[in-house]
């Protein structure tokens, strides 16, 4: 999809011309003062090496820890507030109310990087910022790190036992995410039966689902990305009714996700292949 | 007819005829078995049936139900379909209240902020309470803390006007106070965003699976509330008449009326608490009944309860079937089928008394 000006290690000849959510993105030299209201490009960019040329970032950024937080929002954004930065790059996940025509107008570029719906678009995501940021190389770097480490846990979850189910847990009003989204992809890679795949009639990829269809499904393996949002754990998902007859209650087999590593599509998506790799080894013990 | 009779009828507006008790009453048992029996895992008729004759130490009865399947009706289902009448009892017969305490056909049980004011606790709460300390407990006891303190300052501004025995006044504070405190949520809301998932959920309104907890958590205030109403249930027809013709036939107004009210609102806080915000149901099942039927408040009342708890119940099997296993949130149902239905109700009888 974008135009690869340098290849290799040689460093990146600006400038650069990539097309993301906005369309034809051009950065004309090396950004050094990005602000970036999206989360999930955050971490990408401080995990290429850029977050010294990274001036601001959005009060949801909360990783890594070294990342300039500010009160700026990507939902509710203040053009003024923005500028104000004085910022030679904009990336943004969302773009409410002509946040990067009124950014345009003040000869600011903007990148806008949707959320992905596939691994690939993740990974392209990743090679883009290298590019708009001079770090090509590195953006390879990480991409190739990242196949090599799911590709092991993907080829190790393949060896174990199959036909397991999973419930993944987005609210604790039931909340679920199906195959078809992102995080769900992640399920189907490991092989694993998704119980709100049968509840998405309408197809819109995130079904809330009744309880008494979760017990009755009795699902093998419990994800919870309500840890942060909504205090669930363990101990509060088996005391609710019913609960207590469900397979991965009875084994212990729940997994604490941080609410952030779930909802996101950055690097951080080995720490969630990891975090499932030794729940399924606990189970096939 | 005479003209007296005319008189007369309009001064004492029919009763609770033997017809219509047994018809609400039949209409409630129906949605109540239809709830325990409908939902997305089919149990089987036959199976439920042995199950509870079993639980009733029937002799000879035994249940064929799994102890997951036994989970999942005594634990689950059983509980949420007494929660959903208890709770539509309690919205509809708030709203009848509210109607005839403050001559408004258009009063539901959120006129005077307690939406607002439990949407803001409970917003609040999601915010700003520690994990670990808000868990499931304390979301509805801030949520109703949040509904009774607007409803408490709805009063206070009211009585503020100086014109405490209109009842106007007390709705134009309402509105006021309900403006004031939906603009505070919104901006805790918008303040918090990574709460928003979490705060939309609580506002569309839903019958939680939460087992007996909420049952019991909600059932002294929505029992104590509706046997007060239910006994100044005449009363609230002499006050419809008009404050200063309540006040010519020797009733206190502003006592029984804060009476009503205080009981409405507690009732209605409760419900809210644990269900979030159902709409609709206040409005169009006092207003059916009395299309249908014609009766004054002193019957009005008594036939909300009934006809209340069984629409919520039914509309929760709506809720918790039509996409199964997935759910649609209960609010969007009562307001998706109770609004044409209630057009019909309109368009096919002449109306009654507003």
């Amino acid at each position: 999809m974008h135009q690869t000006v340098a290849s290799g290690s040689s460093p990146t000849a600006f400038p650069v011309t990539v097309v993301a959510s906005n369309g034809k993105v051009t950065v004309v030299k090396r950004p050094t003062r990005i602000v970036s209201l999206s989360p999930t490009a955050t971490e990408t960019l401080f995990a290429l090496g850029a977050g010294s040329q990274v001036v601001a970032v959005d009060d949801q950024s909360d990783h890594p820890r070294a990342a300039p937080r500010t009160s700026l929002s990507g939902f509710t954004p203040n053009v003024e507030a923005i500028a104000g930065y004085r910022p030679d790059l904009v990336v943004i996940a969302y773009d409410p109310k002509g946040l990067s025509e009124a950014l345009g107008r003040l000869g600011i570029t903007v990148l806008h990087q949707d959320g992905a719906k596939s691994f690939k678009g993740a990974y392209q995501q990743i090679r883009q910022l290298g590019l708009v940021t001079g770090r090509e190389a590195r953006a390879a770097k990480l991409i190739a790190g990242m196949k090599k480490r799911i590709g092991a846990i993907v080829a190790d979850a393949r060896r174990g036992r199959q036909g397991l189910s999973v419930y993944h847990e987005l609210d604790p009003t039931l909340y679920s995410a199906t195959s078809k989204t992102f995080i769900g992809q992640v399920y189907v890679s490991l092989g694993l039966k998704n119980i709100a795949d049968a509840a998405d009639s309408l197809g819109f990829g995130y079904p809330q689902l009744s309880s008494e269809y979760v017990v009755a499904a009795s699902p093998d393996l419990i994800v919870l990305a309500d840890t942060v949002c909504c205090g669930q754990k363990p101990s509060t998902v088996s005391a609710r009714p019913g609960w207590d007859r469900v397979s991965a209650v009875r084994t212990g087999s729940i997994v604490r996700i941080h609410d952030s590593i779930a909802s996101r599509w950055g690097p951080r998506l080995v720490d969630f292949y990891r975090a499932m790799a030794s729940a399924l080894a606990r189970l096939r013990q | 007819m005479t003209s007296v009779a005319e008189h007369a009828a309009e001064v004492r507006p029919r009763g609770l005829t033997v017809a219509w008790a047994c018809s609400a009453t039949a209409f409630l048992l129906v949605s109540l078995i239809a709830g325990v029996l409908v939902g997305p895992i089919d149990l089987g008729v036959g199976s439920v049936l042995e199950s509870a004759g079993a639980r009733l130490h029937a002799p000879g009865v035994t249940s064929s139900l799994s102890p997951t399947e036994e989970a999942i009706l005594w634990e689950i289902r059983v509980p949420r379909v007494v929660l959903a009448a208890l709770v539509g009892a309690m919205l509809a017969v708030a709203g009848a209240t509210y109607q005839g305490v403050f001559r408004n056909p258009l009063a539901d049980p959120y006129l005077l902020g307690v939406a607002a004011g439990a949407g803001l606790g409970a917003t609040i709460a999601i915010a700003y309470l520690p994990d670990g300390l808000r868990g499931q407990r304390l979301l509805p006891i801030a949520a109703f803390v949040g509904g009774s303190i607007a409803v408490l300052l709805t009063y206070a501004v009211g009585r503020s006007a100086r014109r405490e025995r209109d009842a106007a006044t007390l709705v134009l504070a309402g509105v006021t106070v309900t403006a004031f405190f939906t603009a505070w949520q919104t901006f805790v809301q918008q303040q918090n965003s990574e709460t928003l998932q979490e705060v939309y959920s609580w506002i569309l309104g839903n019958i939680p699976s939460s087992g007996w907890s909420d049952v019991v958590v909600v059932l002294p205030y929505i029992a104590v509330a509706t046997v007060v109403i239910l006994a100044l249930r005449r009363v609230v027809d002499v006050l419809n008449l008009g404050d200063d013709e309540a006040a010519s036939l020797g009733v206190d107004v502003r006592r029984v009326r804060l009476a009503l009210v205080v009981a409405a609102t507690l009732g209605t806080a409760a419900a809210v608490a644990v269900t979030g915000l159902i709409g609709f149901v206040g409005i169009i099942v006092p207003h059916t009944i009395r299309l249908l039927t014609g009766v004054g408040y002193r019957a009005l009342l008594p036939l909300s309860v009934l006809v209340g708890a069984g629409f919520l119940v039914l509309a929760d099997v709506v809720a918790r079937t039509a996409l199964a296993p997935a759910e649609i949130p209960l609010g969007v149902v009562t307001a998706f089928f109770g609004a044409p239905f209630f057009a019909v109700v309109l368009r096919t009888t002449r109306g009654g008394s507003p």
